[in-house]
Formats: structure tokens, C-alpha cells, sequence
């Protein structure tokens, strides 16, 4: 069977390697220990030895060209054999990399994130005031809350400080020790009105004794309370991570792929029964988006050149079908995709969203958890709108847009009645998805919906 | 013509040597992918040396302890490969439950006291293990292998006197690789041939080829014999050869392509192939059926560590005190 | 109850346990034909034989590791050092073997071996020999340290550490071998980790273990003629440390001084007054206090040496310094 060699880390710091020559060619019997090109890591130029045995049917990664550590940088196998699927593999591989890109930008907006919390705090030492300052938690990240809340504390710890201290010019702390100030503390008393006679005027304990002894009590002093400011207004956020991500992907996908739109209107009613029955017998609510997913995947299995992906000069016919759902999030959008739906029932799909959706949420889903969808779906129904058309997201060629659900009254045989009814639209790219295709396709996922046995046909 | 030796004897010590050669592969490329990380020291080249010598134990009752390159002395002791591949992967499946790394390979059961990553410092451990089969009057054995590099340390002649002065049952086995990391042997021993060492100390010192499985093994198991009858040590300076870098990232300037295509042309598992295929004991498909059944043992390793656990934080605390 | 020296007491304990326990071994420089560089091992030999109380050549290292080894295999060595300041030349056995074979093979195997000989700074020796070394030990996760500072402690926590499962660092002292103090017939045992308040007192804690524990009881008795009330905890095991007794003491007088004879940087006594500035920041009436070896290799000339060691003296000035009543 034809194996892939991988570019491996001939440095303990390399990230990548650029071969420099090639010493074996295609068609060449390579043994283990063979050494099959040289690479040029960050360090030097290092011999790369196979493990692998057979003849080397295709390098994938040519001289003077670069490959991460991972990257297949070439096939190795018997000779005369078949390597399309190992290609196509690999060809998918790369799609997902570029998708990972994301994952790498993110680290870099938290850094910018954090300079601009490094420059609140810069300000505050300026002597800016509060309300200023807490700006920086607007930019919703980790680093600048925790600058920020450093701030806070630090805030409240001078103000304390110089309340208790009673001397507002800022002219020194009250030297006293650990011991004598959690008496004060628990006494209520301001320690500044207690005579030190420590060293350098220390107040020790029997300093706070003796005067709660001599019965003098001030009143204790209470915190300010800070209040945070928030707000975006007038302010100039940087086009860095997700958000620059999210434009390049989807400016790809819409100027380079011929969208075109079919819409129609299901009813629900069927479905919202059938959800109720299922609540009840597992005592959960098992979402409606799963309902959704199950049913596009039986109608991708009836209809698989919609489970599709254009490269270029192939078309490939996904394997499995792997549905993608846009999650919003604070920041941006991400598309976590249940793996194998065609072979999962709604209770596996619901637990699988579930899981998802949180690690989604907590910014925890690794790049293969939120790339290579063959298929995605958004659901904009929660927020009341009717319809809308949605952009495709490479390497599937369709995406349904989901409207919400109300009810209206239609004809039914010429008698007026009221039905809960639910606007598809999917979007679709001409290049793979020809228009009778993808209009079989929402047919039959219409069918399914307004008659969920049909799941089973 | 059948030899002295058994077919089923032959065909063990060529699965160890495949299996410590392929392990070692596998665990290369896995380094490679960084799914092993720190110091991975390879023993390709050299394994007839743990393979022919252990093969001369009773691990009832014998002891292994060896220096930082010792994946091979544990695996031809009988570790399972899985629990070898999962602690170099750092999982709680490894036989250190992924504290040890690939330096710190122990099979306590299997009397494989270790995996020593300071140059000579497991010499006078061992040593100590002879001790205690001495006072308890017990007839095992203890193997104590290390490299030239550490045949310099005081803790070898520290250790080699002691066994002499109290009649230990150790053999100390110098693995001669010809580089301590990168250092020629000869560029900073004063004497060639380290057997004339163990003659300071009077102890019988030998060279031994280190390529040829069989000769380790006769070497070693006349020794073993002597040492159970009466405790005493002994000493073999085996010359060997690693193919591979001191550890992952050594890149092996120091020495000359010719050299170790040389070198090469021993390999101690041709050698043993070449031999059995005389006896009429192997051909080519004999061989590839042993090698095809190693591979598969060792993808399955791969699979098993990279679908193990990671030890909880909660085991950081564990095991630091009995 | 019979009055004998910290020397005999150990003795006892050494004799006691490999009475009990056949795996129980001796063996370092001068320990069998000798009878024991300071005499510890006096008799045992004879008693034993040459199986068990083992000569060994000038080998630190090597024997050393040999006691790992045979620890390692099931036995219960006592390695005496003739001093610490040679176990430097072990220090490798002890740290990278010793500590750490039990947590390297993912708790496989067990080291119950027993480092033992005098430490701490003697009279007229010099730089190389007369230095207190506990700290290098003390800072080694996998390894307990004890320090006993009478005759009665010694006996008891030698024998819990030859019965203990982990390599020991038992601390002894030329000077305090001589040392007499009251130990009962018949068999105790003082568990590894439990502190001792060696003295009763109200105004302010002394924490200290090993030779400077006699410093701190005189000490004591003058600043009690003073109307100072001193409470003395005698650590006695460095690992396990028993944190709670410092703590109860130090919140109960407010002020407390670590008393030891090591030098002051990254010691044990300046990691105990973190703790306890940590611990019992609250209940502290003055910053803690640390009285040590002045920082300085040990000279060769008296009243140098005694002039960086810790004193009576430098005690009592010191626990006046905490309770702000300076002379």
C-alpha cells in the first residue's frame, strides 16, 4: 500500500524544511536508512533518511520548494500502483491548512490585544483617569482584563492606602506590622491614629492594644467602587485573526465561485412533532439543528454530487458527509463540523453539536474540528429572520440558510388553515452543482422534513 | 548442515534485532513528527550486542541495568514494545507512567533496573546489585553495559575495584560505538584496546566483536557460566558501531560517509541472516515473514501510545516518595 | 533511664536494626576493622561479621552507588560517610540515582538506604572539613533529611529512617557525639516529620535542628533570668518538615528567629522563615529573624572560626532584635 513520506524535524527547533536536492527520483528503489534528499533546516543542511521501503511514485515537494514538518513531500509504495487516493488526501490536507491559518493569527491578536493592555496600563501610570482606562477591556480579551483588573486593584489598594494613612499628599505609607494591621483591620480602627513604637515608629501590637484600650475608635473607611466603562464608539480595532480570516474566505468564496440561489417553504409541523415525541422518551431537548443535520445528510446520501468540492481540475465526491454549522461568537464566526452524519442518528448528531458548540464558545476547537466541511448549514431562524441567502464555505459547494419558523395561514385544498412553516434557501456553486441537482436535492430534503419516515425510505 | 544452534535460538535473537531496529526507526520518524520530544538515543547498529548478551540471562534471577541509549537491553528483556513507544510518547501507558522518557526505561518484574541518563553513574549501582546477590548467597548474575564515553569516569574504577575486592558477580560490557557523542575513542582514551583496564584491577578483560550476534552471545554465556559458579566479575569490551547520530539532533560531521557505509556492510542482522540462510534455517521469505510480523508489532505500538491517556497533573506528586 | 552519648545512641539504633532485619548492611571507610572513624561502629563487626559491616576502600562515589544498587535489590544499606564533606564526591549516587529511580521508573522500585556521618562545622578544620551541608541535600525532591539534636532523637529517628522506604539523609555532628542525654531501654521510634517543642516559652519562637539546638536551650535559659520567655521547636526531620508546629508556635508568639549553622543564601533556615512569613503573615509583630553561619568559607584560626559561627551571644542579641528591645 503507498505511504506517505513525511517531512520530520531534522532540528529540535525547525518548523519547516526547503529541499535542497532530491537523490532519489520517481520510480527509484529506496530501502530503509536510504538517504533520500537533503534538507535545509534553520540549522543546516541534514540528510534525510527513509524508513520506508519501496519505489517512490511521486514527490510531492520538489527542490528549492518548502514543507512543514508533517507535510507529505513524497508517495512511496509499489510500483505501478494506484496513488488518486492518496493524492486526494493529501490535496484535502492542504485545504484544511489553510483553514488552520486561523488558529495562528488568533495567537497574534491576542498579542495585539495585549500591547494595547500594556498601553492602558502605560497610560494609567500617566494618571489618566479611570473611566479611560477600563477601554481596554473592550477589546474582550484575557490579558487586558487581567491588566486591567490589575489596575483595578492597584487602584483600590492606593485609595485604600491613602485613607487609612490620612496624609492625601501622598507623603508615605503607615509602617506597621502584618499582626498590628489585622488588628486594626478586625477593630475597625484607622491605623494611622495608633503612636508607633517600633522600630522607625513600626506600630506593633501592643501599640494597637493599648489604644483599643484607650477606648479611641475613628470610623472605618469604606472602598470606592470602581465602575467599568465600556464601548466601542469612536474606536479603530485592528483587521487581525478570525476577522481577517473570516473576510478572506468568504471574499474567496463568493468573487470566485458562481453562487446561485433556490428557495423554498417546508412545513414543520411533522417535524416539530416528531422533536416533541423524541424529548419526551429521552427526557432531554435534543436541538432542532440536529433534526436539521440528520435530514440534510439523508438527502446528501440521496443526492451525493451535492456532498462535492471544486479543485481546480477535479471534482471530488466527498466520502463521508460532514456538516459544518455557523456558530456566531463574540468575536466572529466559527463553523465546528459534525464528521460522518451519514452514519450518525440525531441523538449522536445532538451530543456531537453539543460538545462543539461549548469547546466553539471556550475558542478550544482544533483546526480539524472546524475545517473541511463537505456541506454547512446557518440557522439564523432564533433571530426572527425569514429568509436570507448565505455564502458558501469552501471545500463543500452548497450551504443551506435556515429562516425561522411561523405560523401562517395557507390553502389546503382550498380551505384556509394554519401551518408552522420554515424558509429554506440554499446556496450552491454552478461550477459543481448544476441548478436540477441542487433543486432534486432541496426537494427531497423537503420531502424528509414535512415527512420525517421518509429517513428510512 | 545444522550448527550447534537451534533453529527456533537463531530466529529469536534475529526477531530482537528486528524488533530493536525497527522500534527505533518508528521511533525516529516519530521524533520527527514531534510526537516524541528531549533526547532520543538510537541504538541501530548495535544490537547484537544487548540482544547476545541478554540472551545468555535467567531473569529470575540475573540483573540488566545499562546507561541512557536503552531501548534495546529493555525491549530484549521482554518489555512490551506498546509500553516502550507509549513512554517515549510521555503517556501514563509507558512503563514509567511518562516520567521517564526514553533515557529512564525500567521493568522492575523483568529485573531492568534501568535506563541511567548520567554517563557512568548506573556502573556502581549495578555494582551494588552484585552486592546484594553476593550477601544473599544467590547464584545470579548482573549485566552492566555503558559506552566508551563512560569508561573514563571514576565511577568505573571506582566500581571495578570494588567487585574485584568483594568478588562480585558483574560483567561490565563497554559498548564500544567508536564516538563518545562526538569524540573519537581513540582521541581520548591513552590506552586502545580498553581490555587492559579490567587487568588493573585483575579482572579478566576481552574484546569482543559486537557485530556478530553469536559471538556475543558465546562470550558473554561463558562468563555467566563462571560467575554463577563463583562470584567474581568480569569484563568485555564489545566493539560495535551506531549508524545514527549521538541522539536526534547530532548530525554525525565527525566521521566520513565510507566509513559507515563500512560499518554498514557488518550489519549485525545480515551477518546473522547470512548465516542462518547457511544452515538452511531462513531464505528471503522466511526473513520478510519475521521482519513483516515485527513492523506490524510496532505500528501497533504507534497506535497504542498515540491512543493512550496522559498522565493526570494530580500524578505530578506521585511516586516521589514510597 | 539511662544516661548515654548521642554516639551510643546511634550505635544502639544501628545494632537494634540489624538485630531485627538481616537486610540491614553497614558499610563506609573504617566502619568494620576500625570500629568507626568516631567509633559509632564500635563492636558491630565482631557482632555481624565482615558480610555485614563492610570496609570499603576511599571510593565515595563507588560505594555510594553501591549502596543505591543493593537498596535498589531489596536490601536495607547504612552508608557512613566519614564526613559530608566527602559525600561531594557521591553527591551525583545520591541525587541523580537515590532520589529519583523511584519517580523515573513511574514508582517501579524503591531505594531504602540510609546516608549517614557527622556535618556541620568541628574545631580547627578548615575550609573543606568543617561546613554544614544539609541544604544541598534538603533541596533534593525524593530525598528525607533528618537532623536530631539529642541523644534521645538520634536513636529514635535513626531507627524509622532504617526502616524507611526512601533513601535518608541522616545528619550527625563530630562535636555532638560526645554529647550525652537521657535514652530509655527498649525499643521506640520517633516518626520522620514530626517537630518537637523542646521548650515552652511565650514571647517568641526559635526554630532550629541538629548541633544549634544547644545554642537556643542556653540561650533560653539566660533570656529567661532577662524576663524573656523563649519556645523552642526542634524541627528534627528537614523533609518531612512539619510546617503545622512552627505555625502554631510562631501565631501563638508573634515573633521568631531560624536558627541554624549553614550559610544564610538559599539555606534551610531561609526557606523556613519564607514559610513562615507566608504562613503567618498576619500574626507576625516583627519581620523573622535568621541567625546562621556568617557567609564565608570556615577559617583555620579559633577566634575566626567561632566568630562566624553562630553563638550564645548572637542568639540572645538577636531574639532581643525581634522583640524590639534592643541593648
Amino acid at each position: 500500500m503507498a505511504e506517505k513520506i513525511q517531512m520530520l524535524a531534522l532540528s529540535p527547533t525547525m518548523e519547516r524544511g526547503r529541499i535542497v536536492k532530491w537523490l532519489k527520483g520517481e520510480g527509484d528503489e529506496i530501502a530503509s536508512g536510504d538517504v533520500i534528499c537533503e534538507v535545509e533546516t534553520d540549522k543546516a543542511t541534514m540528510e534525510y533518511e527513509s524508513i520506508n521501503e519501496g519505489t517512490i511514485l511521486k514527490i510531492i515537494v520538489g527542490e528549492g520548494k518548502d514543507a512543514a514538518i508533517g507535510d507529505t513531500i513524497a508517495i512511496v509504495g509499489e510500483k505501478g500502483e494506484d496513488i488518486s487516493g492518496v493524492l486526494a488526501e493529501i490535496e484535502r490536507g492542504r485545504e484544511k491548512e489553510k483553514m488552520a491559518v486561523e488558529g495562528g493569527s488568533r495567537e497574534g491578536e491576542s498579542r495585539v490585544a495585549g500591547e494595547e493592555a500594556e498601553e492602558a496600563k502605560a497610560t494609567a501610570t500617566a494618571g489618566v483617569s479611570a473611566g479611560e482606562l477600563f477601554t481596554a477591556r473592550s477589546t474582550d480579551e484575557s490579558t487586558a482584563k487581567s491588566a486591567a483588573r490589575s489596575i483595578t486593584e492597584s487602584a483600590i489598594e492606593s485609595t485604600a492606602e491613602s485613607a487609612a494613612g490620612g496624609i492625601p499628599s501622598g507623603k508615605g505609607r503607615v509602617k506597621a506590622s502584618p499582626l498590628a494591621k489585622k488588628i486594626a483591620r478586625d477593630a475597625g480602627i484607622d491605623i494611622s491614629s495608633v503612636r508607633g513604637t517600633g522600630p522607625e515608629g513600626r506600630v506593633v501590637k501592643r501599640d494597637v492594644e493599648g489604644f483599643l484600650r484607650a477606648g479611641s475608635k475613628s470610623a472605618a473607611f469604606g472602598r470606592t467602587e470602581i465602575k467599568e466603562a465600556e464601548g466601542l464608539r469612536g474606536r479603530k480595532i485592528p483587521v487581525t485573526g478570525m476577522r481577517k480570516v473570516i473576510a478572506e474566505r468568504l471574499s474567496n468564496s463568493k468573487f470566485q465561485s458562481p453562487h446561485y440561489y433556490l428557495k423554498l417553504t417546508v412545513e414543520v409541523e411533522s417535524l416539530m412533532e416528531a422533536r416533541r415525541r423524541l424529548n419526551e422518551s429521552v427526557g432531554k431537548k435534543v436541538s432542532f439543528n440536529a433534526f436539521l443535520l440528520k435530514f440534510v445528510a439523508e438527502a446528501l446520501k440521496r443526492n451525493p454530487q451535492v456532498n462535492a468540492g471544486w479543485f481546480g481540475d477535479y471534482i471530488e465526491y466527498f466520502p463521508s458527509v460532514d456538516i459544518g454549522i455557523a456558530v456566531a461568537l463574540e468575536n466572529g464566526l466559527i463553523t465546528p463540523v459534525v464528521k460522518n452524519c451519514e452514519k450518525l442518528g440525531i441523538l449522536d448528531i445532538d451530543g456531537e453539536l453539543e460538545l462543539l458548540i461549548e469547546r466553539a464558545k471556550a475558542g478550544k476547537l482544533k483546526p480539524d474540528e472546524y475545517s473541511g466541511a463537505t456541506f454547512t448549514i446557518s440557522n439564523l431562524g432564533s433571530f426572527g429572520i425569514e429568509e436570507f441567502t448565505a455564502i458558501i464555505n469552501p471545500p463543500g459547494s452548497a450551504i443551506l440558510a435556515v429562516g425561522s419558523i411561523a405560523e401562517q395561514v395557507v390553502s389546503i385544498d382550498g380551505i384556509p388553515s394554519v401551518r408552522k412553516l420554515m424558509k429554506l434557501t440554499l446556496s450552491c456553486d454552478h461550477r459543481v452543482i448544476d441548478g436540477a441537482v441542487g433543486a432534486r436535492f432541496l426537494k427531497d430534503l423537503k420531502d424528509i422534513i414535512e415527512e420525517p419516515i421518509r429517513a428510512l425510505y | 548442515m545444522p550448527g550447534k544452534y537451534s533453529k527456533k535460538f537463531l530466529e529469536k535473537l534475529l526477531r530482537d534485532m528486528l524488533l530493536i531496529r525497527r522500534f527505533e526507526e518508528k521511533a525516529a520518524q516519530m521524533y520527527g513528527l514531534r510526537k516524541i520530544g528531549g533526547f532520543l538515543h538510537l541504538y541501530i547498529g548495535q544490537e547484537a550486542v544487548a540482544t547476545g548478551s541478554i540472551a545468555a540471562l535467567d531473569l529470575q534471577k540475573d540483573y540488566v541495568l545499562t546507561g541512557y541509549r536503552d531501548h534495546a537491553h529493555a525491549l530484549v528483556c521482554g518489555m512490551d514494545p506498546k509500553v516502550a513507544m507509549a513512554e517515549l510518547y510521555g503517556k501514563l501507558t509507558g512503563c514509567s507512567k511518562g516520567k521517564g522518557g526514553s533515557m529512564h526505561f525500567y521493568d522492575a518484574e523483568k529485573h531492568m533496573l534501568g535506563g541511567n541518563g548520567i554517563v557512568g553513574s548506573q556502573i556502581p549501582v549495578a555494582t551494588g546489585v552484585g552486592l546484594k546477590i553476593r550477601y544473599r548467597r544467590e547464584d545470579g548474575v548482573v549485566l552492566c553495559y555503558f559506552g566508551d564515553g563512560a569508561i573514563h569516569q571514576g565511577s568505573f574504577h571506582e566500581s571495578l575495584n570494588l567487585a574485584k575486592i568483594w568478588k562480585l558477580p558483574v560483567i561490565y560490557i563497554c559498548e564500544n560505538n567508536q564516538y563518545g557523542m562526538g569524540t573519537d575513542f581513540r582521541r581520548v582514551s591513552a590506552v586502545e584496546d580498553f581490555s587492559v583496564m579490567a587487568t588493573g584491577y585483575g579482572i579478566p578483560g576481552k574484546q569482543v566483536d559486537g557485530m556478530d550476534v553469536l559471538e556475543v552471545y558465546e562470550s558473554i554465556s561463558r562468563a555467566v557460566a563462571k560467575a554463577r559458579k563463583e562470584p567474581s566479575p568480569f569484563f568485555f569490551e564489545v566493539k560495535t558501531y551506531r549508524y545514527k547520530g549521538h541522539s536526534m539532533s547530532d548530525p554525525a560531521k565527525y566521521r566520513t560517509k565510507e566509513e559507515l557505509e563500512a560499518h554498514k556492510k557488518q550489519d549485525p542482522i545480515l551477518i546473522l541472516k547470512g548465516y542462518m540462510e547457511e544452515k538452511g534455517f531462513t531464505d528471503e521469505a522466511g526473513f520478510k515473514k519475521i521482519d513483516d510480523e515485527v513492523r506490524k508489532e510496532v505500528i501497533e505500538a504507534v497506535d497504542f501510545s498515540e491512543n493512550s491517556p496522559e498522565p493526570e497533573e494530580e500524578a505530578l506528586y506521585e511516586d516521589v516518595y514510597a | 533511664m539511662a544516661i548515654i552519648t548521642f554516639r551510643d545512641a546511634i550505635r544502639e539504633a544501628i545494632d537494634e536494626e540489624m538485630e531485627r532485619d538481616d537486610s540491614v548492611i553497614l558499610l563506609g571507610e573504617e566502619v568494620a576493622q576500625y570500629n568507626g572513624a568516631y567509633k559509632v561502629s564500635r563492636g558491630l563487626l565482631d557482632k555481624y561479621g565482615a558480610a555485614r559491616v563492610i570496609d570499603t576502600p576511599i571510593s565515595e562515589e563507588g560505594f555510594t552507588g553501591v549502596g543505591v544498587g543493593a537498596a535498589l535489590a531489596g536490601l536495607r544499606p547504612i552508608v557512613e560517610w566519614m564526613t559530608f564533606n566527602f559525600s561531594l564526591m557521591a553527591y551525583d549516587q545520591v541525587v541523580s540515582n537515590a532520589a529519583k529511580s523511584r519517580y523515573m521508573s513511574g514508582g517501579q522500585l524503591k531505594v531504602p538506604v540510609v546516608f549517614r556521618g557527622p556535618n556541620g562545622p568541628a574545631e580547627y578544620l578548615a575550609a573543606q572539613h568543617s561546613q554544614a551541608l544539609e541544604v544541598i541535600y534538603a533541596h533534593i525532591p525524593g530525598l528525607k533529611v533528618v537532623a536530631p539534636g539529642t541523644p534521645y532523637d538520634a536513636k529514635g529517628l535513626l531507627k524509622s529512617s532504617i526502616r524507611d522506604d526512601n533513601p535518608v539523609i541522616f545528619l550527625e555532628s563530630e562535636m555532638m557525639y560526645a554529647w550525652k542525654g537521657e535514652v530509655p531501654a527498649g525499643e521506640y521510634l520517633i516518626p520522620l516529620g514530626e517537630a518537637d517543642i523542646k521548650r515552652e516559652g511565650s514571647d517568641v519562637t526559635i526554630v532550629t535542628f541538629s548541633k544549634p539546638l544547644k545554642l537556643a536551650r542556653e540561650a533560653a535559659g539566660e533570656l529567661e533570668k532577662e524576663g524573656i520567655s523563649v519556645e523552642i521547636v526542634d524541627v528534627r526531620s528537614i523533609r518531612p518538615l512539619d510546617e503545622e508546629t512552627i505555625y502554631t508556635s510562631v501565631r501563638k508568639t508573634n515573633r521568631c528567629l531560624v536558627l541554624e549553622e549553614s550559610w544564610p543564601f538559599a539555606s534551610v533556615g531561609s526557606h523556613i522563615a519564607w514559610l513562615i512569613s507566608k504562613n503567618c503573615f498576619d500574626y507576625l509583630d516583627a519581620p523573622v529573624e535568621l541567625v546562621s553561619m556568617e557567609d564565608v568559607p570556615m577559617p583555620y584560626n579559633h577566634r575566626l572560626e567561632l566568630a562566624v559561627q553562630p553563638s550564645v551571644e548572637k542568639v540572645k542579641e538577636v531574639c532581643k532584635r525581634v522583640l524590639y528591645k534592643e541593648s
